[in-house]
C-alpha cells in the first residue's frame, strides 16, 4: 500500500524515474571516462556513437533480433515444458525421480559452450540446435524450483486431501500444482533472461544470421559501436521477456499479492 | 441403548523412528455415542491426536480395531462419514472462502454424486462469516479462517465431526467466541462431535464426556460424564458445578503424572 500523500501514480513514476536516472547516470560516467582516459573508439565506443549505430543499422538489428527471439522463445518453451512434466513424474514416482535427478545435475554440469558445437553437429545449422541449446540452459532451475514447489503443499491440506479420499490426480490439481506456481514463476523469471543467453551462445558457430552472430561478427571486425548496439538490442529483448513473465505472474498468482 | 458411532477396541499405535520405536497409544478402548459431545484432554504428545487420525483412516493403528458406524474406518472414509478439523485452518491459499468451503464437493465428485445438504454460502452464514464469500485466506484472520475450515467439514453433512484442537492456536477471547458458535452448530446439525483439546475449562464447557488421557503412552485413564444442563452459555463457567468438574478432570490428570 503507498504511504499516505503519495497517489499510486506518483510511485509508479518513482519506480520507473529511478532505474533511468541511474542508467542515464551510468551514461555520464562512462562517456566522462572515455574523454578523461582517451579511449580509442574501437576499444569502447562513445555512449553517443552506441545510439547512432542503433539508430542507423536499425534494418540489420531487427533482421537479427528476430532468429535471435524465436530461438529463445522456443527453447524457454520447450525446457519449462519438458522441466514441469519431469517434476510432475519426479513427484507422482519417486523411483524415476532417484533415477533421474542425478542424470538432469549430471547434465547441468556440462559446460554450455562445449554443448553448443556438438548440438549443431548433431541438429544442424537449422534453428533446432539453438533452441536445444535455449531450452536445455532454461530447464535446469525450472525443474529444482518445480520439484521443491510441489513438495512445498502444506501439511495439513495434504492430510485434508486425504480425509477426501483425492486421487493423486487430484492432489496435484487441487494441492500440489497451486502451491508450486510462485515457485515456477521465480524460475521463468531466471529462465526468460537465461534462454536468451543460451541461443546468443549457440549463435556463435555454424549460422549467419541472429545476434550472437553479429556479436561475434563486429567483436572481430572492430565495429564496436555496433557490437555494443548489438548487445543493447540483447538486454532489451531479456529485459522483455523478463516483464512478459512477471505480468503473467501478476495475472495468474492473484492470491500472493 | 443409544446407537455406538465410534468404537475403539484395544488400540496400541507405535511409531517406527530412526532412533527407536515410539509407543504413541497403549490398549486405547473408547465409545462414543450417536449425537455426543465427546472430548480427549490429556498432556501435549499423549497420542490425542493420533487417535484421532486413527479414527479417520490417515493411520493405520499397530494393534486393535477401530469402527465407525458400524464399519472399517476406511469405509467411514470412503463414504465421507466424517468432515475432519484440523488445529491449522489448512485453507488453500488460491481460494476464496467460499471455494476452500466447496473443496469437498469437487474432489471425487462428490457434489455430482449426492444431493448436498447445504449451500456453501449457507454454512459461512452458520459459521458467522456472511460477505465474506470472496475473502482470500489471508485477508482472513486466525479465527476466521479456522471457522472457513469448520464450514468446509461441514459441507457435505457428515454425521460425524472429527476436531484436533482445533481452537489450540487461537487467543482466548476467540477461542470462547467460537466455542459458543461450535456448540450453537453441533445443536443445529445434531453432528456426533470427538473434540481433542489441552484446555480443563474448554473440555468441560463443551462436551457430554471426557476422555482423560495419561502421558506417553496414552492410555485411557479415566471417563468423565459432564452433568451440565444444555443448551449452555457462557454465565456457566462461573458456577460452582463448573468449577467441580473441572476440578474433577484436573485431578484426574494429576494422576497420570
Amino acid at each position: 500500500m503507498p504511504p499516505a500523500g503519495r497517489s499510486p501514480r506518483a510511485v509508479l513514476l518513482r519506480r520507473l524515474l529511478l532505474p533511468l536516472v541511474v542508467i542515464v547516470g551510468l551514461a555520464i560516467v562512462w562517456d566522462l571516462a572515455i574523454r578523461v582516459f582517451a579511449v580509442p573508439p574501437y576499444v569502447v565506443p562513445a555512449p553517443a556513437s552506441v545510439g547512432q549505430a542503433l539508430v542507423k543499422e536499425r534494418a540489420r538489428l531487427l533482421d537479427n533480433a528476430i532468429p535471435t527471439i524465436v530461438e529463445s522463445l522456443g527453447g524457454f518453451a520447450l525446457g519449462n515444458l519438458v522441466a514441469v512434466a519431469a517434476a510432475l513424474a519426479f513427484v507422482h514416482s519417486q523411483v524415476l525421480e532417484r533415477a533421474l535427478y542425478p542424470v538432469a545435475v549430471a547434465v547441468r554440469t556440462l559446460p554450455i559452450v562445449a554443448i553448443a558445437p556438438i548440438l549443431v553437429l548433431l541438429l544442424g545449422n537449422g534453428y533446432a540446435p539453438k533452441v536445444a541449446i535455449a531450452a536445455l540452459i532454461t530447464f535446469f532451475p525450472t525443474l529444482v524450483n518445480m520439484v521443491e514447489g510441489l513438495e512445498s503443499a502444506d501439511v495439513q491440506a495434504m492430510e485434508l486431501m486425504h480425509v477426501l479420499s483425492a486421487s493423486k490426480t487430484e492432489i496435484v490439481r487441487y494441492v500440489r500444482w497451486p502451491s508450486s506456481l510462485p515457485y515456477l514463476f521465480s524460475a521463468m523469471r531466471i529462465a526468460s533472461t537465461s534462454s536468451v543467453l543460451g541461443a546468443l551462445v549457440a549463435e556463435w558457430i555454424g549460422t549467419n544470421k541472429g545476434l550472437g552472430y553479429l556479436i561475434v561478427l563486429t567483436t572481430y571486425d572492430f565495429r564496436t559501436a555496433l557490437l555494443y548496439a548489438a548487445m543493447v538490442v540483447t538486454s532489451a529483448i531479456a529485459l522483455a521477456f523478463f516483464f512478459l513473465v512477471s505480468i503473467l505472474e501478476w495475472l495468474l498468482v492473484r492470491w500472493e499479492r | 441403548m443409544a446407537t455406538i458411532e465410534i468404537a475403539c477396541r484395544d488400540v496400541s499405535m507405535v511409531f517406527a523412528t530412526s532412533a527407536q520405536p515410539v509407543q504413541a497409544l497403549a490398549h486405547v478402548s473408547l465409545e462414543v455415542e450417536r449425537g455426543d459431545f465427546v472430548s480427549l484432554i490429556g498432556p501435549s504428545g499423549c497420542g490425542k491426536s493420533t487417535l484421532l487420525r486413527l479414527i479417520a483412516d490417515v493411520l493405520q493403528p499397530t494393534a486393535g480395531s477401530i469402527e465407525v458406524r458400524g464399519g472399517p474406518a476406511m469405509r467411514a472414509r470412503l463414504a465421507r462419514e466424517f468432515g475432519f478439523v484440523f488445529q491449522h485452518p489448512g485453507l488453500l491459499r488460491w481460494r476464496t472462502a467460499r471455494a476452500n468451503v466447496s473443496l469437498p464437493l469437487e474432489v471425487g465428485g462428490w457434489g455430482r454424486r449426492h444431493v448436498p445438504p447445504h449451500r456453501p454460502d449457507d454454512l459461512l452464514s452458520l459459521v458467522g462469516l456472511q460477505g465474506f464469500e470472496h475473502a482470500y485466506p489471508r485477508q482472513l484472520s486466525g479465527g476466521m479462517q479456522q471457522r472457513v475450515s469448520i464450514a468446509r467439514a461441514l459441507v457435505t453433512g457428515p454425521p460425524i465431526l472429527l476436531m484436533d484442537e482445533p481452537f489450540g492456536a487461537l487467543d482466548e477471547i476467540t477461542r470462547d467466541h467460537l466455542n459458543q458458535e461450535l456448540l450453537r452448530i453441533w445443536a443445529a446439525t445434531g453432528t456426533t462431535i470427538l473434540f481433542v483439546t489441552h484446555s480443563i475449562p474448554e473440555a468441560v464447557y463443551l462436551s457430554s464426556r471426557v476422555f482423560v488421557f495419561t502421558p506417553r503412552p496414552g492410555r485411557v485413564l479415566e471417563q468423565v460424564k459432564i452433568e451440565l444442563p444444555s443448551p449452555r452459555a457462557p454465565a456457566i463457567k462461573d458456577t460452582p458445578e463448573f468449577v467441580k468438574h473441572t476440578a474433577a478432570l484436573r485431578r484426574a490428570l494429576a494422576q497420570g503424572g
